[in-house]
């Protein structure tokens, strides 16, 4: 965590018994873990769970008074392996990531984890990214919980129920032996609220006393025999355990209503916006009460039959509102009525969409048909405003014939830009070649003004992707991977595969020095000096180290040129064996977080300050945007063109400008157009300064004050 | 339910920015207003890699605290906005908030719509060849159509004028519509709490009000990028033929006589006047009463004659004014130093064209001359023009102008523009519609190097086509088309295909 600090939130964490506290949901989480006595805590960041391992990473004070690690591990089967330490202690752990990518890369430790059993509290919290703003492949976690046998929490989206999810997951977790995933929605994770905190609890057995009283037991490895007394274990004990757990604690939980032939079952994470709907439709209040009796599924794996059955006794018909498909709920529930001969209807995928997120406008259009299919009655008949909605009609059909989209993109000096810049250029020379994409902020290339990059396959396997299309005298693949996928899983799989498997391949490595996509934290090749973890192992020695003989290091990305003739050379060179171009530059978003308030501090002190910016000559852009076509900086953009002859906007640049030079380099490198240039703004001048640009100055305006006589 | 009181509900805030915008802020800032001014707040947002320049919805709900400990239970508010349950809508650009109508979260029974009118461009309105930006008239109609009311003004200059960022600007047009259930004070309390550039921001959140108070929507007046005046104009006179035309057309034909005086010398801009003259005369023969050819062939002739070479772009970049307008765009104030340093990279090319005519073609044909200049040209050079070791050679460049005349490109230039005057003149006698697009797509010839050589083999392809399409039905549409599809993309392979569909339509006839 080099460049942002998160001292505000850490002080969070020392609240005690019966303060307030406020904040995001997944903050609480945070402040959660500790009430509860974990040992242990490790993650891999990622949207929308990085505020869990960043707060912790500058929490070390406190962590060190409770006895706590703290893993900032290098993938998510790292983190989940690192549970591994409650198999055989009393040690309560939890492991932190985005889902479903990172119980994908986890699932192997998960499912060793879930067969061996544990001992002390074991919770995977999970940050579902899931619909609006997700940047990943929409599938469910719930499909490992299933798969793996691990319970899965969906609490409330408020921050007490998210903290008693927490609190009693890990008691969960003890009653039943198995690890719990507690699993939270993008805005559940974002949501502002408070709780009532209480005391941190420091483990009354701690990771030393593991340490020196190490214990084993034959029947804890996941090995036959063992692992098939697992499997029964599971079902016939653990599961048992953690049903009769969920009913006791009541986890789950059922709200009368006086529409007692229907109900909903719902899962808690959909509670705000299910009630949000009822309201809308005006059958519930807005404190909950609702008409409909509701059966609220904070647990949503096992489910529990009894209540079920409970809930569903003299119900005409109940309607499931389950997020994402496959809809394992609704084919649950459907099984358990038949086995017990309930007649109940269940509705569910069939009144709300199978796919997408449930949204505030999903969820009330999908409340609506199951109460007209099932009591009309219950809803009040609006005349809706025919005028009002044929305006807004209009209004939006105006708004979709003009509205473009906004896909992400590289932010304002980005050193990513000049890399996929300098692609362009080689593409114009030798032509297309075909482009694997890996995860992080550079797959922003394939969208305009690049459009370059063909797949994604996962963290850190941009050149594993590539690896069939490999043909002797066929153009050479380039694949992409940044520094946060390379040690992620990277090294291993794509350099050492390319390597091994004698790839002609080219691999670009963007090192911008920071895992930037997640929020910038340290990696192992950081440039940074970081007291707690390891920084400035270089990633050309490690390639080196993997057998890599063709590795160029590019210190400078904005060195456009260098950059297109280092591509060119790994495209065109006879050597044999992956070509590896190593991108580094660092990430501006955090340079400038760094630098700028250091400039501001320096410019009020007095000392001299130069501010570089880059701008376009009005009179000499014609208007073409070639630059925009080659950079896509946020930092150009148009203006309406001051040439009353000309219709065409000119290029301009704005104030965001951090002067990375792209532009000047692309106009270079591509011999564009004379109408860029650097601007350079000392503040504060010396006397030297001063007496230079007067001496120029005066020169200057007698030559062109010769000149004002045109010929 | 039964015995509820007056139905309480909660009051809805959506807040559509781009990643970078400080909508958070703008969050946190009515989340602490509101939790001092006796409300529950719950804010949520996306961020992730949405943040990254793309659009983003910050979602904040109040509840009247009084309420909820009168009913004794907390109310359960939502974390995402649902179409037609939203009052206020605070937009930080024009095409977001016209994507918030887009979907469905302004209705007509109940939402104010708070948006800034200026444009934040979107990457497929900035890429495009000529002319790509949305239509701000119609977003901010359907805008206008949507809300309940509509407060909508430049907010991006203010915030640039109090040196402060959009979101005061926005929190002040808030406080100022009266939306919300706070008195200003308590707004400018939550600033100041804030603790981060608070005198900016207030002055800004002051302006933000004031124009809120004025109410209404009114889009920037258009504001154009500011251009060095030429020092000369005015010393050829507009000929006598053109001084009864309508403004319309008079006014391009004084610009591009001022233009190309500018650009060489009257002798030119009476050249200039003197190719029009035939141009004027079909009209009389040939036109339609609209005078478009002969405005369309006026603008794009001067920007023909005064095409960019390396003697214009020396002089454009050593004007005094020149000068001023950058220290003007950057702010730069009197205590401070301005350097100025550009980026050129002309090549053999375009130092062959600079020459005498004769000279330039040997060193073009000479391989081992253009290899040494090769060599000299292969990288880019910034030169500094606040230094006079920077200034003096481009000063010199743009006094030796006199010699354009005789120089390689010239030649080739007047050569393009005759052929392309006359092609316009021979289709105007044919057809007047068709000599119209054909004056207007000499537009495509434009800039510097690779996109001046592009534009100029696009054109010919043309030029061409315009031949074929003479006397054919809806020819001038089928040409407009065309342009259109020239302007499509880098590479040309809309033209491709578009002449490829216009081949195969006359095909079964040919």
């Amino acid at each position: 965590m080099a460049e942002r600090s998160f001292k505000k939130e850490v002080e969070k964490l020392r609240l005690g018994a019966g303060q307030e506290f406020r904040g995001e949901g997944i903050l609480a989480v945070t402040k959660a873990l500790l009430q509860s006595g974990v040992s242990y805590v490790s993650g891999y960041q990622g949207a929308p769970i990085s505020h869990l391992v960043d707060v912790l990473a500058d929490a070390s004070d406190i962590l060190a008074e409770l006895g706590v690690r703290f893993e900032a591990s290098a993938n998510e089967a790292a983190a989940t392996a690192t549970l591994g330490a409650s198999i055989n202690y009393p040690l309560r752990g939890a492991a932190t990531f985005k889902g479903p990518v990172g119980v994908n890369v986890a699932s192997d430790a998960l499912a060793n984890l879930a067969s061996a059993g544990v001992r002390g509290g074991a919770l995977v919290i999970v940050g579902e990214d899931y619909g609006e703003g997700s940047s990943i492949m929409q599938e469910r976690s719930h499909a490992f919980a299933l798969k793996s046998q691990v319970w899965l929490l969906d609490p409330r989206p408020d921050l007490p129920s998210i903290v008693r999810a927490v609190e009693k997951g890990f008691e969960l977790s003890e009653a039943s032996a198995t690890p719990v995933m507690l699993l939270l929605r993008i805005r559940a994770c974002h949501v502002y609220g408070s709780f009532v905190a209480r005391d941190n609890l420091r483990p009354a057995f701690g990771l030393k006393d593991a340490l020196d009283r190490p214990q084993r037991a034959l029947e804890r490895v996941v090995l036959p025999p063992a692992s098939y007394v697992q499997e029964r274990e599971k079902v016939e004990q653990r599961w048992p355990a953690a049903v009769r757990f969920v009913e006791e604690q009541r986890l789950n939980e059922m709200f009368p209503g006086e529409a007692d032939d229907i109900g909903i079952v719902l899962q808690g994470g959909m509670y705000n916006t299910t009630l949000r709907a009822l309201e809308l439709l005006g059958l519930a209040d807005v404190y909950g009460s609702s008409r409909v009796p509701l059966y609220v599924l904070n647990v949503t794996y096992p489910l529990v039959d009894g209540e079920l059955g409970r809930f569903c006794a003299g119900k005409k018909a109940i309607l499931i509102v389950e997020e994402g498909q496959p809809d394992f709920i609704e084919q649950a529930v459907n099984a358990m009525l038949r086995r017990a001969d309930i007649q109940t209807r269940v509705e569910g995928k069939g009144m709300l969409p199978m796919a997408g997120e449930y949204t505030g406008g999903v969820v009330r259009e999908g409340l609506r048909r199951f109460v007209e299919a099932h009591r009309p009655d219950l809803l009040e008949r609006r005349a809706g405003d025919a005028r009002a909605a044929q305006r807004l009609a209009e209004a939006q059909k105006t708004a979709s014939a003009n509205v473009h989209g906004r896909p992400p993109s590289f932010c304002t000096g980005c050193p990513e830009r000049p890399i996929f810049a300098a692609m362009k250029l080689v593409e114009r020379e030798l032509g297309p070649h075909h482009v694997s994409g890996d995860i992080g902020c550079h797959l922003f290339s394939v969208f305009p003004p690049f459009n370059i990059g063909a797949s994604t396959l996962g963290y850190g396997l941009g050149a594993a992707s590539a690896a069939a299309l490999d043909a002797p005298g066929g153009r050479r693949a380039i694949a992409m991977v940044g520094d946060g996928g390379f040690w992620h899983n990277g090294l291993a799989s794509s350099v050492g595969n390319a390597v091994f498997n004698k790839s002609d391949n080219v691999l670009v490595v963007v090192d911008n020095g920071y895992s930037a996509a997640t929020g910038g934290q340290d990696v192992p090749s950081s440039k940074a000096d970081n007291a707690l973890r390891a920084t400035r192992n270089p990633i050309e020695r490690a390639v080196r180290g993997i057998g890599v003989d063709w590795v160029r290091t590019l210190t400078r990305t904005y060195d456009v040129a260098a950059m297109r003739d280092a591509l060119k050379e790994a495209l065109t060179t006879e050597a044999k064996g992956p070509k590896v171009v190593i991108a580094q530059s660092e990430c501006m978003l955090n340079r400038q977080r760094r630098e700028r308030p250091q400039m501001r501090a320096r410019a009020e002190a007095g000392e001299r300050v130069v501010r570089e910016r880059f701008g376009v000559d009005a009179d000499t852009c014609t208007g073409d945007h070639s630059c925009i076509r080659l950079s896509g900086c946020p930092s150009l953009t148009l203006a309406p063109n001051p040439d009353k002859l000309r219709r065409e906007p000119v290029t301009k640049v704005v104030d965001s400008c951090v002067g990375c030079g792209l532009c000047g380099e692309v106009a270079h490198a591509a011999a564009l157009c004379p109408s860029f240039y650097r601007a350079s703004v000392v503040t504060n001048p010396t006397a030297w300064d001063r007496f230079k640009a007067r001496l120029n100055a005066a020169l200057i305006g007698w030559l062109q004050g010769g000149s004002a006589v045109p010929t | 339910m039964d015995a509820a009181p007056a139905r309480v509900r909660p009051l809805a805030v959506a807040i559509h920015a781009l990643g970078g915008e400080g909508g958070g802020v703008l969050a946190d800032w009515l989340v602490d207003l509101a939790e001092h001014g006796g409300y529950l707040a719950q804010a949520t947002s996306v961020p992730g890699v949405a943040q990254r320049t793309g659009a983003t919805i910050y979602y904040v709900e109040l509840f009247p605290r009084a309420a909820a400990e009168q009913a004794g239970r907390a109310p359960v508010l939502a974390l995402m906005p649902a179409p037609g349950d939203v009052d206020v809508v605070v937009a930080s650009e024009l095409m977001e908030a016209a994507r918030a109508v887009q979907r469905g979260f302004v209705t007509p029974d109940r939402t104010l719509l708070i948006a800034s009118t200026h444009r934040s461009y979107a990457m497929t309105e900035k890429l495009a060849l000529a002319d790509g930006r949305a239509d701000s008239a119609a977003l901010l109609e359907s805008c206008r159509q949507a809300a309940r009311a509509l407060v909508a003004f430049d907010m991006a200059a203010i915030a640039e004028a109090t040196r402060s960022v959009i979101s005061a600007v926005l929190l002040g047009a808030l406080a100022g519509s009266g939306a919300l259930p706070f008195p200003r004070a308590d707004f400018e309390a939550a600033i100041r709490r804030g603790g981060i550039g608070v005198g900016a921001s207030l002055a800004a959140f002051a302006a933000g009000f004031d124009a809120a108070r004025r109410g209404g929507a009114t889009m920037p007046a258009a504001v154009e990028a500011a251009a060095t005046r030429a020092p000369s104009a005015g010393r050829v006179r507009l000929p006598a033929w053109a001084e009864t035309l309508p403004p319309e057309c008079r006014d391009p034909i004084r610009l591009g006589i001022e233009r190309t005086l500018d650009y060489q010398d009257a002798d030119y801009a009476r050249d200039y006047a003197g190719r029009l003259e035939p141009i004027h005369a079909l009209e009389a023969r040939r036109g339609d009463g609209s005078l478009r050819l002969l405005a369309e062939t006026a603008r794009q002739l001067a920007l023909a004659m005064a095409y960019e070479d390396t003697f214009r772009v020396a002089e454009l970049k050593t004007r005094p004014a020149r000068f001023a307008r950058v220290r003007d765009e950057l702010g730069v104030t009197d205590g401070q130093i301005l350097e100025i340093a550009e980026y050129f990279h002309p090549r053999t090319q375009e130092i062959a064209d600079t020459l005498p005519a004769g000279l330039g073609a040997w060193l073009l044909r000479t391989a081992w001359a253009r290899e040494a200049v090769d060599r000299f040209t292969a990288r880019g050079r910034t030169v500094r023009t606040t230094s006079l070791a920077g200034f003096l050679p481009l000063h010199l460049l743009a006094r030796f102008k006199r010699w354009r005349r005789r120089s390689l490109r010239f030649a080739a230039e007047q050569a393009d523009i005759a052929a392309w005057l006359a092609a316009v003149a021979k289709c105007a006698e044919a057809d007047y519609a068709l000599a119209v697009e054909l004056a207007r797509a000499r537009g495509l010839v434009k800039g510097y190097g690779d996109t001046h050589a592009r534009g100029r083999a696009r054109f010919a392809r043309l030029m061409d086509m315009a031949r074929r399409l003479q006397g054919q039905p809806a020819g001038a549409q089928r040409f407009a088309a065309l342009h259109r599809a020239a302007l499509a993309d880098e590479t040309g392979e809309a033209l491709d295909r578009a002449i490829a569909g216009l081949d195969r339509s006359r095909s079964p006839t040919a």
